[in-house]
């Protein structure tokens, strides 16, 4: 691993030596953080981002370690906070007892919006003008300490312009997606996605199927957990997967090649044996896919289409321009066919450690279609955002045998406020978080020898076994 | 068989897990000539067991039929000897995305306990990544590192028979991620900081009462730490099961006079059904309500 230095912040004054994954570069994908929001972009100097209603460079957070803080100075750069600001003189000089007397008319601050405009073009920092607020608020003083500190955060979160350049992970990508467009990973809470994981035994070297309509955020979490070692085949319905929320974990390049993906629409061949060389390669890519275009292969077309225009700008006769396209197109096919075979090579062989699935697609056929991929005494485990289907699953599969140990569940999340003599659940909670069907595959085929008489009630817990050698 | 790779074939000196029905499993170690009695009879290892496809159905010796299944972390969990409460597969999964461990993380943990989380998280760091464990019983210790050996992850791990709130975790700079579940974190916070990577990393503090909870808040600010976050985390099971709900007699229809007043819930010309039969998932009389308080938070240089 290669190490670079970086100073350390005020008031260290020695150098640092750090593995360069800990160092922001141009070209990173990384995750900008206000308080509670969150936004993924892609580091690119000169280029403007918005987040959070400012406009600003990141070329000024290229050599700085992740977690490093920056404030927005005028003209959209952004400054390193090198060292940690006081906080607000904790003593308090003035408080009440209670509020019995503190009548809220809305004309206690007697600061207006045009005052504070001008406080902020004068160029003052969010805590200065807190503290201005704190000075002419004529209720302030008459306040409990308690309700000093809860005002005073309030106003911190409003003015302080706070930036945090996170390096992008699991919880920090489901949190982000959770709180900002739940729509597209079909409100699957983190903590529900963090049950999948642990549940499916998704772990380095194994071979895993995903089947997912979450933008790629699930995909991309199976893909973290398994650090580049084994192989995901991702299956994905319509024209080509997404995985836009994938791109923004920001996965070395060596990750790719353990990630393989197969078309739905396929499947049924594969199963039957009957899926032919000839009909790998004419899979449509290029055609209209609605919002399943695949990003990757739209940025390979898009930079083929570059490399053709040159090269037929270049190409003065008609007959070289033909034949030039006309070849791009082939190896293009020819790779997309050997992708495909790749990817059915590794179905073929139905012994895949673990499937996935996450999508707004009726789970039952889904399910019971994919599971024939997966090897004996393996977990598996389906998202659904609503119950119903999930019971219609658990019914099939009961039915059909083949897995045990069959679980639908949901789990529920609270968060805490945690302060002294002010502890308690915060106030505002998750209303759900979708619901799992988990299991495990068995190899049913083996010869029965009659009914089992399993219907009394198992001990509470069995205790290791003797073993008698 | 190893508790962090998948094999196909059940293997002499595995760790097997033996089902039986619902809510009904324990382990085994798989040694030739031995036989495991169970309720359906006797399982003979070398001719029922070896060389055999995990996932297959052995019948016993009385005629009845059990599975077996390839050890996971998860199965270990609900069928491990415990020696202290353990930790379930619903705060291990949070705790392991929130601490953002993957392949080639440093963890430290205290205490060891069962090894019950022990598991789950060398599962999630191999094949390069390391785990210290603290444990300052020493039986529990010693117990730990033999479980660790018989399945085949003591290459990934390093127990510490020492307290952590005084020694630490034996290493200083190295960890992305540390875990306590101890009854004093407050007093391990700031070993935990040494041990952690000198750029960041993340922390876990597990504790049952929010008196714990609230010290342990109070000393990870005092420390720099930033983004804590206290939660809890429950899980609700449901049991799918198909209900009967008889319909209720109004008496004979009328068939002079076509009377709207009172609701049919077949219709007007369906024959009359006594019973209506619903596919539904039923919440179990009682749930776990409360396991422990989950702490998280970042230290960060900056």
């Amino acid at each position: 691993t290669a190490l670079s230095s970086i100073h350390l912040p005020f008031p260290n004054t020695s150098t640092l030596l750090v593995d360069e994954r800990f160092i922001i570069k141009d070209g990173d994908f990384v995750v900008l953080q206000r308080g509670d929001v969150y936004k993924a972009v892609q580091i690119q100097k000169k280029r403007k981002v918005i987040f959070e209603k400012q406009w600003f460079f990141l070329d000024n957070a290229v050599g700085e370690l992740y977690g490093s803080t920056f404030e927005v100075a005028s003209g959209g750069s952004l400054q390193p906070r090198k060292s940690k600001h006081p906080e607000i003189p904790a003593e308090v000089k003035e408080s009440g007892m209670d509020n019995r007397n503190i009548v809220d008319d809305g004309r206690s601050q007697k600061l207006t919006r045009d005052d504070i405009e001008t406080l902020k073009e004068q160029g003052l920092k969010g805590q200065e003008i807190v503290q201005q607020l704190v000075e002419n608020s004529t209720t302030f003083r008459d306040k409990t300490e308690f309700a000093q500190e809860k005002y005073i955060k309030k106003k911190k979160k409003k003015y302080e312009n706070i930036i945090t350049i996170l390096k992008p992970s699991t919880r920090i990508l489901a949190l982000m997606y959770h709180g900002r467009e739940p729509g597209k990973i079909c409100h699957l809470r983190y903590d529900t996605l963090a049950q999948m994981l642990t549940l499916g035994n998704i772990h380095a070297g194994s071979k895993v199927i995903v089947f997912e309509t979450c933008a790629g955020l699930v995909l991309g979490a199976v893909m973290e957990r398994m650090g580049g070692y084994g192989s995901v085949i991702q299956m994905y319905p319509g024209g080509g997967p997404t995985r836009a929320a994938t791109d923004s974990f920001g996965f070395p390049e060596h990750f790719h090649r353990t990630l393989h993906e197969f078309p739905l629409c396929k499947v049924k061949a594969l199963l039957a044996g009957t899926l032919s060389p000839d009909e790998e390669g004419k899979d449509s890519v290029d055609g209209p896919a609605a919002e399943h275009l695949d990003t990757t292969a739209g940025q390979l077309a898009s930079s083929a289409n570059e490399q053709r225009k040159e090269r037929d700008a270049e190409d003065s006769s008609p007959e070289g321009m033909e034949s030039s396209s006309a070849q791009e197109k082939k190896v293009k096919m020819e790779e997309k066919r050997k992708k495909l075979s790749a990817a059915a090579a590794l179905l073929q062989g139905r012994n895949a450690d673990g499937l996935v699935v996450a999508s707004r697609f009726h789970p039952c056929p889904v399910l019971l279609t994919l599971l024939r991929f997966v090897a004996p005494s393996r977990p598996f485990v389906v998202y659904c955002q609503y119950r119903e289907p999930l019971i219609e699953c658990y019914s099939k599969l009961r039915e059909q045998g083949g897995v045990i140990n069959l679980r639908l569940s949901e789990t529920w999340l609270r968060h805490y406020q945690v302060l002294p003599n002010r502890t308690h659940p915060v106030l505002l909670m998750s209303g759900g978080g979708g619901y799992i069907l988990s299991g495990t595959t068995i190899d049913d085929s083996a010869s029965a020898s009659g009914p089992q008489k399993a219907e009394e009630p198992a001990p509470k817990r069995i205790k290791l076994q003797e073993t008698v050698a | 068989m190893s508790f962090v790779e998948y094999s196909e074939l059940i293997q002499e000196g595995d760790v097997a897990i033996i089902f039986l029905g619902h809510d009904s499993m324990f382990p085994l170690m798989v040694q030739s000539g031995a036989q495991t009695q169970t309720r359906y009879g006797v399982i003979r290892h070398s001719t029922d067991l070896i060389g055999r496809r995990y996932g297959s159905k052995v019948t016993c010796s009385k005629g009845g039929w059990v599975y077996v299944l390839h050890p996971t972390p998860e199965l270990w969990t609900l069928n491990l000897p415990h020696r202290t409460q353990i930790l379930y597969a619903t705060d291990i999964a949070n705790i392991t995305m929130m601490l953002e461990l993957k392949p080639g993380s440093v963890v430290c943990e205290s205490g060891t306990g069962s090894g019950s989380l022990s598991h789950a998280m060398l599962r999630t760091i191999a094949p390069t990544g390391h785990l210290y464990t603290v444990e300052f019983h020493q039986q529990r210790a010693e117990k730990a590192t033999e479980e660790f050996r018989e399945h085949k992850v003591d290459h990934l791990v390093t127990v510490l028979n020492q307290d952590v709130c005084k020694d630490g975790f034996g290493v200083t700079g190295v960890a992305d991620a540390v875990f306590l579940d101890i009854p004093s974190p407050w007093e391990a916070v700031g070993h935990a900081k040494s041990a952690m990577k000198r750029q960041g990393g993340r922390l876990c503090s597990f504790s049952p009462c929010i008196e714990q909870v609230q010290r342990t808040c109070a000393a990870l600010a005092e420390h720099g730490f930033g983004e804590i976050c206290t939660l809890e985390v429950l899980l609700r099971l449901y049991d799918v099961r198909a209900v009967s709900l008889p319909l209720p007699d109004f008496g004979p229809d009328d068939p002079s006079r076509t009377d709207p007043g009172v609701p049919d819930r077949a219709g007007p010309s369906v024959p009359t059904n006594t019973a209506v039969t619903c596919r539904t998932a039923i919440a179990p009389r009682e749930m776990a309500g409360h396991t422990g308080y989950l702490t998280f938070a970042s230290k960060s240089l900056v």
